[in-house]
């Protein structure tokens, strides 16, 4: 219960924080990216935000056994810098550019109604349904976004 | 131009990444935990859809307070944006995670693969931004 709280209040936290500080923009996304136009900095500035306040939480949370509201911190297993890992940021940031969305600002925008933002949307679950799809055929362990396999009829299978 | 705001929206995001942490031990990944909601056999969906749930009541809420936030200068086609969907959709499951797993929570505990990954996606937009925009043209 307290966990579903923190969550919905952590939600409303990175959506306003989305929403204020323009990244739910294309223009301004893709402006970052526009290193030989008129370059825009402010995603850099938003992440340089972002990073000050991680920065200490992750020193605080590394030195912590557990966090505050559930067991144990979520496992990060040391995977390595892989093929999968360099072709899947390619594919993403191919997308990113296009689109000037990466999942948050398309899903924020998606959900207040903005017309390319109800195109992104659709495509950016059919890409992860497609990916699912894929991943089952060659059999491999699905992992959730800390890496962990999640439990699901085809993990069990392989494993 | 001033960038009061970003640095701003920039601190709450931040504020919403180690509330995430800190409270629940999870990790704010966008991607990760929107495909969670895409498991049928998932068990910890609640927190899930709250979260997403609340990141559009907050960026909707944000845009109620300030108008323009949700300006559109230029709309690009529609089968160009759902492909670039499917490409991002597609990209952050293989490489697991987006600008919020890999660009924030990965850089800010300097984990190897974040770090790749991130300057790996941040060099394909700008060069997909490079040809589409300046070489073909084609892009606005």
């Amino acid at each position: 219960m307290k966990t579903s709280l923190s969550a919905l209040a952590c939600g409303i936290l990175f959506g306003a924080g989305l929403a204020l500080s323009g990244m739910v923009q294309p223009e301004k996304v893709i402006g970052f990216l526009d290193f030989a136009g008129a370059f825009d900095p402010t995603l850099a500035v938003v992440m340089a935000g972002a990073l000050a306040v991680l920065f200490p939480a992750q020193a605080l949370a590394r030195r912590w056994t557990a966090p505050l509201q559930a067991t144990r911190f979520a496992q990060l297993p040391r995977l390595r810098v892989d093929r999968r890992l360099v072709a899947g940021a390619l594919l993403f940031g191919v997308g990113w550019g296009l689109s000037g969305f990466c999942p948050g600002p398309g899903i924020a925008a998606a959900g207040v109604g903005l017309r390319d933002a109800l195109w992104f949307l659709p495509g950016m679950i059919g890409g992860m349904l497609l990916f699912r799809a894929w991943e089952a055929r060659a059999h491999r362990p699905l992992v959730d976004e800390t890496g962990v396999p999640v439990p699901s009829a085809e993990n069990e299978l392989a494993s | 131009m001033t960038h009061g705001p970003a640095l701003a929206g920039g601190l709450l995001i931040g504020l919403a990444s180690a509330g995430l942490l800190l409270l629940n031990g999870r990790v704010a990944g966008i991607s990760g935990i929107f495909a969670g909601l895409l498991e049928p056999r998932r068990g910890d969906k609640a927190w899930r859809a709250l979260f997403i749930a609340g990141l559009v009541a907050g960026a909707a809420a944000v845009a109620l307070l300030r108008p323009g936030t949700f300006r559109f200068d230029v709309v690009r086609p529609p089968a160009l944006i759902l492909a670039a969907g499917v490409l991002v959709g597609f990209g952050t499951r293989l490489g697991n995670g987006c600008t919020s797993g890999h660009g924030l929570c990965g850089v800010s505990r300097f984990s190897p693969r974040s770090l790749i990954a991130t300057a790996t996606f941040i060099a394909a937009g700008a060069l997909t931004v490079f040809v589409g925009r300046h070489l073909l043209g084609t892009l606005p």
